[in-house]
């Protein structure tokens, strides 16, 4: 029983009660008020949050001390399926809670079945997948895998949780560690890339920056990066200057101030020298290179449409927001624009515990729970929320370290799984708080009020501690 | 660990790196956030100024301020309190706190630390009671305001009330605040800019548990409230008070203009907002609105009535300066004017044939039917298209059938058709003189405001121009609108009035019985020149009309007076229109009886109300 504990990885448990602990705290000072002063005062959500955090623990204990974990493998499609179910049910049974439909309210207590949908795919992915004839590359095995993700996120949409859906975009990570080739990674994250610099900048913008990408990557297959890029620069340039070349707005032959037209001139010979010597040495993959470059094209063009037409209003208001394109900081740039405030004015230390001014007056909307890190970025300054950000990508290493020493693949892929989504909760919802990513209603695990989210994500951690002890067997 | 997840650890490593370098730019770098956060942190105390006084002519105040409480609360400072008590101080249900407080309780995102109103306008007694027991209800405070005060019991619509900004308005101009005042309607909407002045400030400090603590650096950084300007009225506040005592019970307006000038004396719309009720429109707002006189509609602008035998004047005018009609032209009347062989347009009894002064004296019908048949029918012209156009013209240059440009918000322009309005109707080529006869006595599809009549009158007291009329005769530190000091001249020479205004002195002052329609309006000595109109109503009784303009020489008054369901014109209107001159021109009324008369008729029973847009 000794060497039990022993084996227990600790490093997981302490960053988790340090997590949960200064969730707690902070969710006090948030909505803290003189008349309901003690940190155990149930009627206040610090207080339930001490009985979320209690209970927590029980169900911890009951994962690492009772269940077999044997039955995680061979009861997750079963579980799968329930959690299904109950995803679909929750369409019509739910009450519809802040705009969503996603919530089962049973009296008192309130319980979103889209928390428990990731730990369930999440073993159903790891069971599928470590079958022993499963290939990524096998086409029915890919569609599979590719279900298995989609059919619970697509009712998860459905149920207006948009924000719990994206998370399942994670576990291309996922796929990727398992055999997902990563230019296809690269690809993708080309394109969202040219989506938000064509809808920030211009569409030009994006055209010369997929010509830089399209260059980088040709010279990277030929392994002549250096040389290419020496071609794609003075083209990306000329590219830059086109529309004043074209319209001959300002454009004087030596007119004096205009430095960079002369630059032009300069490179014009040097970008036909260029090209000439590309074209003779007939570089290989050049031909693919091209077609993705077009399909880039293409897609730059697309965006618009998909941004005027596809995207619901107020996930438009987001985005323009996000890029700046639109400040509205009375609307839908409301949260950002005060969240921002608040852990702006934290400084290096912060203002203390209990003494921050701009999340105690409900400048900051959903503070104890998707917001809470402007509490703690208020209060503790930077020195807190880089201990926070730190707890986070050591818990989220130590899983990845921890599931390449697994031999058994099923535990490996669950850990991928359940790594890929802590971090995209931990990505989207801090990056939120700051304004670098779009306002995603999504909660910072352990750290947000809730007892729904509390609970899953603990029991998603420990399933994995409980699986990483049967190493030792 | 294999090259991927090496791979995936150093991305976790970047992303996290991103997030602390972001948080380094937020927290150490960007000092905008932390001002931002100063800004909450500190409780600006709006200081609101003074709207500026609009005076009359004369310097006498027509429009001031007073103070006016009302009660705040700070949602977040509120503590349980004695609901009864606070009732009683303010005689309210205990309903409407509860829900106050309930609509506080579902907005307190929104309110956040703000304070919002409670109860507005108590009285003063009410302010001193609270004030005495103001610590048994934290959360709640007074503030003072300054409100709208009329010392004359007059001029309600002219001057307009001012409202609480709508959330509306405030997307619209964004340097306006929640809970601000604003200019609605009349004067005080036209000068909005001029009168409301400039907030001002005074900076709180505030500390975490939310308690205002001291000024800021002793109001270092307060900033004061600049009042708004004053503004001069051409408005005489004695006579605009004598208009509406006059007009009292009756549906109508007075519209009278200095014809040196253009500057409107008094501007009368009757039934109007009662004076009292206008400092605190919000409470009678209902009240008026469902009122079926319409008190908001400003007759003396926004009616489009018919002019009636008034717009005699015109045609006159008109076929004078075509040269179709002399002075000296005349035409029978034989109890009207035949416009085929079986249909006549009807005439009262009078002497016949008549001249021109003589035709306008006693304002045949027949004659001017007469004098629209030669201006549409003369041979220079090859169809009635252009003739009718060219009558056009000249209508349009007397300032009918648009608005004439005055400093008025809710002026309207009346109609006035064209050629193609009746080639709609009776289609082209199919319509003559006789189609459209009614237009030589008014009638038809012309539509004019007092207004408009106003002006007539002081183009004839001018003998062919006209200042655009205007309410405001000076600004501080800004000059008026060039347009209010331009002359507008009309198309018709000014020879041509002497006969017009030698026919508008017989109607007024030639003996009784010899036929002239407005002996009513006689005032020994101030020689008043008047033309009567009875225009046809669709809905009831005739509407009476009275233009007008005195002394004879050297005009200085003009006035135009429109009573709706009154009957003859030289019966109703008339005696006010005179009763009005000779208030303005001698200070004193001659005819106390005649004033008692007009003053006490009730005109307002025989008014059928209908339908106006």
């Amino acid at each position: 029983m000794k060497s039990y504990y022993r084996k227990l990885d600790w490093w997981l448990i302490i960053c988790y009660l340090m997590l949960v602990i200064t969730g707690w705290l902070n969710i006090y000072s948030s909505i803290y008020t003189e008349e309901h002063s003690s940190i155990l005062d149930f009627s206040q959500r610090y207080g339930m949050q001490f009985i979320w955090i209690l209970s927590a623990l029980a169900i911890a204990a009951v994962i690492i001390f009772v269940i077999t974990p044997k039955v995680y493998s061979v009861l997750s499609p079963g579980i799968y399926l329930i959690v299904l179910a109950l995803l679909a049910a929750v369409l019509f049974l739910g009450k519809e809670v802040n705009g969503s439909n996603s919530w089962f309210v049973l009296g008192p207590v309130r319980f979103q079945p889209a928390e428990l949908s990731k730990i369930s795919t999440s073993l159903l992915l790891a069971y599928i997948m470590s079958r022993h004839n499963f290939r990524l590359a096998n086409l029915r095995d890919a569609l599979l895998t590719a279900a298995v993700i989609f059919i619970p996120m697509a009712l998860i949409i459905l149920e207006k949780e948009t924000g719990s859906a994206l998370v399942y975009m994670g576990f291309v990570f996922m796929l990727y560690r398992e055999g997902l080739n990563g230019w296809l990674l690269a690809f993708g994250f080309a394109f969202i890339l040219l989506f938000i610099t064509t809808l920030a900048f211009s569409p030009l913008t994006s055209i010369i920056i997929a010509f830089a990408i399209a260059a980088v990557l040709n010279g990277a297959f030929s392994r002549q990066t250096i040389k290419q890029s020496l071609i794609a620069a003075p083209v990306a340039v000329l590219l830059a200057y086109l529309p004043a070349i074209v319209s001959g707005r300002r454009f004087e032959f030596l007119s004096g101030t205009e430095v960079e037209y002369i630059a032009v001139i300069i490179l014009i010979p040097i970008v036909a020298t260029a090209v000439i010597y590309g074209i003779k040495k007939r570089f290989r993959h050049t031909k693919f290179m091209a077609v993705s470059f077009a399909c880039a094209i293409l897609f730059i063009f697309s965006v618009n449409f998909i941004f005027d037409n596809i995207l619901q209003p107020h996930q438009r208001a987001r985005i323009e927001n996000l890029l700046g394109i639109e400040e509205d900081l009375k609307g839908s740039g409301y949260n950002v624009h005060q969240s921002k405030i608040a852990i702006g004015s934290g400084g290096f230390l912060g203002k203390g515990f209990l003494n921050g001014t701009q999340t105690k007056y409900d400048f900051v909307p959903e503070q104890s729970t998707d917001f809470i890190f402007c509490t703690i970025g208020e209060e503790h300054g930077f020195v807190g929320s880089v201990i926070v950000i730190f707890l986070y990508s050591s818990l989220i290493i130590r899983i990845i370290v921890l599931s390449e020493r697994q031999k058994n693949n099923f535990v490996r892929i669950y850990g991928y799984c359940i790594a890929c989504c802590f971090f995209m909760h931990f990505f989207i919802n801090i990056g939120m708080t700051m304004g670098i990513v779009p306002v995603i209603g999504i909660p910072l695990p352990f750290l947000s009020y809730g007892g729904s989210s509390l609970w899953s994500f603990t029991a998603m951690l420990f399933i994995f501690i409980r699986l990483d002890l049967e190493r030792w067997r | 660990m294999n090259n991927k997840s090496r791979i995936l650890a150093i991305g976790v490593v970047i992303v996290a790196l991103v997030l602390v370098i972001r948080l380094f730019f937020l927290q150490i770098i960007d000092t905008e956030y932390k001002i931002s956060a100063e800004n909450n942190a500190y409780k600006y105390i709006t200081i609101y100024p003074v709207r500026g006084l609009i005076l009359d002519r004369n310097g006498n105040i027509l429009v001031s301020n007073r103070n006016s409480y009302d009660i705040m609360v700070t949602p977040v400072d509120l503590q349980p309190f004695d609901t009864a008590a606070l009732c009683r101080i303010f005689s309210i249900e205990k309903e409407f706190v509860r829900e106050k407080m309930a609509e506080y309780k579902k907005n307190r995102r929104r309110i956040g630390y703000q304070s919002v109103v409670f109860l507005k306008q108590v009285t003063e007694q009410e302010y001193g009671i609270f004030l005495e027991q103001i610590y048994k209800f934290p959360g709640f405070s007074a503030t003072s305001k300054s409100i709208r005060d009329y010392p004359y019991n007059a001029g309600a619509n002219l001057f307009g009330y001012t409202t609480e900004v709508s959330d509306e308005f405030l997307q619209k101009n964004p340097s306006y605040r929640m809970g601000d005042y604003v200019g609605a309607s009349g004067l005080e909407l036209s000068y909005e800019s001029v009168l409301k002045g400039e907030k001002g400030y005074t900076i709180m400090q505030r500390d975490v548990h939310n308690r205002i603590l001291s000024p800021l650096a002793e109001g270092a950084y307060d900033k004061p409230a600049i009042p708004g300007k004053n503004i001069v009225t051409t408005i005489d506040g004695e006579l605009q008070q004598y208009g509406e005592y006059l007009m009292q019970n009756k549906v109508g307006s007075i519209v009278a203009i200095e014809p040196a000038s253009g500057e409107i004396l008094s501007l009368i719309s009757s039934p109007g907002i009662e004076i009292s009720k206008i400092a605190n429109i919000s409470r009678y707002y209902n009240e008026i609105i469902n009122d079926p006189y319409k008190p908001m509609f400003n007759r003396a602008v926004m009616s489009a009535y018919p002019p009636g035998s008034v717009f005699k004047i015109v045609n006159g005018l008109i076929g004078l300066q075509e040269g179709v009609i002399s002075e000296s032209s005349q035409y029978p009347c034989r109890g009207g004017y035949y416009y085929t062989p079986t249909r006549i347009l009807r005439c009262h009894a009078h002497r016949s044939p008549l001249d021109f002064p003589h035709a306008i004296m006693m304002s045949c019908n027949a004659y001017f039917c007469y004098v629209l048949k030669e201006i549409l029918e003369n041979p220079l012209y090859e169809n009635m298209d252009e003739s009718f156009a060219k009558w056009r013209s000249y209508v349009e240059s007397m300032g009918f059938g648009e608005k004439l440009g005055s400093d008025f918000p809710a002026e309207l322009g009346g109609t006035l058709p064209t050629a193609e309005t009746y080639n709609e109707i009776y289609g082209k080529g199919s319509w003559r003189t006789s189609t459209i006869i009614s237009l030589s006595i008014g009638q038809g599809e012309i539509g004019t405001t007092p207004l408009h009549l106003a002006n007539l009158a002081a183009i004839i007291a001018n003998r062919g121009y006209f200042y655009t009329p205007h309410l405001v005769k000076s600004i501080p530190d800004s000059t008026i609108s060039e347009r209010f000091t331009e002359r507008r001249y009309t198309a018709i020479d000014s020879g041509y009035f002497d006969p017009v205004v030698e026919g508008m002195y017989m109607a007024v002052n030639s003996k009784p019985g010899s036929g002239g329609t407005a002996s009513r309006a006689r005032v020994k000595g101030l020689e008043i020149c008047g033309k009567t109109g009875t225009a046809q109503n669709p809905h009831g009784k005739d509407n009476a009309v009275f233009i007008c303009f005195a002394p004879k020489d050297e005009p200085k008054i003009a006035v135009a007076v429109y009573l709706e369901n009154a009957g003859f014109g030289g019966t109703w209107a008339a005696p006010i229109a005179s009763l009005l001159v000779e208030k303005y021109l001698t200070g004193e009324i001659s005819r106390p009886e005649l004033e008692k008369y007009m003053a006490e008729s009730n005109l307002i029973e025989a008014a059928k109300l209908y339908k106006r847009e």
